[in-house]
């Protein structure tokens, strides 16, 4: 997608530092999603669709609202229904729009091997560099969302770009233009936030909901979309959106631990055969040439 | 000298280089997406996608010919009593006081350990390697299965790397006469009385 002026502040599979990173400060740009207000309309899912000039999806049918069970390589914004039976009995329907949730921490970033195909930008936005990325869907076992998505005819991932090409025009993502309740909003994180915040705090003193919530996980260092939940303390019935997400800990091994272990060793055995033959040499053999 | 000792047959070192080339190939793509500082292999190799694209495919190939040298060397490759003798006193082998070391047949057991090595960390390779292949075919409620796989398949990858390192350092560096002998086939009777005595007397019948 087109990076636009947006500056860059991490690179994946890159050796070395990241060119340019902190040479200009960029606001941090958040998404807020007020799942209190969505009804399920699925106007952002078409907006997604046109800006980003993809095709509709054959559907699914599953006896409920529900279109299609998860996002796809050419779909990347999906509302998740869930018909949600309270403890006490009453019944809900929750709605959420899925996508990126573009993690300050990202997972597929640390997973990726590709210099270059997936990039951080200054203002939180995580996204696919196409061009450059290799097919070897890592990026998916690093996500803790289940976001990335492969295309097998290019092998190539894809997922939702918050509209960068937008957002570095100063324009606000696809989704949030046609969002016909104002249940979305984008904005600076800090602002967001505070709004989320003071959202949650309205429908716990004025609504039957006292356990509304913010949902920012902090395990992923806090993400670029954020959530008004009516029950912060159970986002698996939002259509299992992770208690406490994370970067998977075999990736953080991987990338972390066991590579310099591998490097250790293998350095260590070129270093230890030379070593050994520059103290005993090559094998003599008995009785050569008899 | 006219009385070389065949070591190898030619389909042996035909089997033996096929193993080699592909386990290179898949061993040069591996390390480049192991390490941002090794990628630019990837593109010597043609480019990240492609190498992405041939390594699983040039991986089963190496697979199918480890298969095809089990069957080969499954009796070669029995790990015997002389072997154990043998192997107790390697300390002499690895200081290069070969005179002092037990007779063994037509593998040492170092060689021998290679082979179950490769063999054993290959499958597990395999299984990883399919897994992280095919990974949309996993359902998300199995991703612990993806994470497994990867953990694995570098664990496995460099164990392999170690043998390869001891291997290749030992066939052409340490024992003069081996690396000659996967390529033409033929050692020379000195060679092989001191390396495989019991193999020795066994083809030679003496």
């Amino acid at each position: 997608m087109s990076a636009g002026n947006l500056r860059i502040q991490a690179i994946s599979g890159h050796a070395g530092p990241v060119p340019g990173a902190g040479t200009q400060r960029q606001d941090q740009v958040c998404k807020l999603i007020d799942t209190t207000t969505c009804i399920g309309c699925k106007a952002c899912e078409v907006a997604c669709l046109e800006w980003n000039d993809l095709p509709f999806r054959e559907t699914v049918f599953d006896n409920t609202y529900q279109t299609m069970p998860e996002t796809a390589w050419n779909y990347w914004n999906l509302i998740q229904f869930n018909e949600h039976t309270a403890a006490d009995g009453s019944f809900q329907w929750l709605m959420r729009k899925d996508q990126c949730m573009h993690c300050a921490d990202p997972g597929c970033l640390a997973a990726c091997p590709a210099d270059n195909a997936i990039v951080q930008y200054q203002n939180g936005i995580v996204d696919f560099q196409q061009d450059y990325c290799i097919g070897c869907q890592y990026c998916v076992t690093g996500c803790p969302f289940n976001i990335p998505k492969f295309n097998s005819h290019t092998k190539k991932m894809f997922k939702c770009t918050l509209c960068t090409d937008r957002v570095s025009q100063g324009l606000e993502p696809a989704c949030i233009k046609a969002c016909p309740t104002g249940c979305l909003h984008f904005g600076g994180k800090e602002d967001m936030k505070a709004l989320a915040e003071m959202r949650a705090l309205q429908l716990r003193e004025h609504t039957a909901h006292a356990r509304a919530g913010v949902y920012d996980p902090p395990g992923v260092g806090g993400t670029g979309v954020i959530y008004v939940l009516h029950d912060i303390t159970n986002p698996e019935a939002y259509g299992g959106l992770p208690v406490n997400p994370r970067v998977p800990l075999s990736v953080w091994l991987w990338k972390g631990p066991l590579k310099w272990l591998g490097n250790i060793a293998m350095v260590g055995g070129l270093i230890g055969v030379s070593l050994h033959y520059l103290r005993f040499g090559p094998k003599k053999v008995d009785g050569h040439g008899r | 000298m006219d009385d070389n000792i065949l070591r190898y047959t030619l389909l042996e070192r035909v089997m033996h280089w096929a193993a080699a080339v592909t386990y290179v190939y898949v061993l040069l793509t591996g390390l480049a997406f192991y390490s941002p500082h090794l990628y630019w292999i990837a593109m010597v190799l043609g480019g990240a996608p492609t190498s992405r694209f041939w390594h699983p495919w040039i991986a089963v190939l190496f697979m199918a010919v480890v298969a095809w040298m089990l069957r080969a060397w499954l009796g070669d490759m029995q790990i015997t009593g002389a072997d154990r003798a043998w192997g107790k006193a390697v300390h002499l082998y690895i200081a290069n006081h070969d005179d002092g070391l037990p007779p063994i047949d037509r593998f040492n057991i170092g060689q021998k350990h290679f082979f179950w090595t490769m063999l054993y960390a290959g499958c597990v390779l395999l299984l990883s390697g399919i897994v992280l292949w095919l990974p949309e075919k996993l359902p998300w409620s199995l991703r612990a299965v993806r994470s497994a796989a990867i953990l694995l398949h570098v664990s496995a990858a460099l164990v392999t790397i170690g043998a390869f390192i001891i291997h290749v350092y030992m066939g052409t560096a340490v024992v003069r006469g081996g690396f000659t002998s996967i390529i033409r086939g033929e050692v020379s009777p000195a060679w092989a009385r001191t390396h495989h005595r019991l193999w020795y007397y066994r083809v030679t019948n003496k």
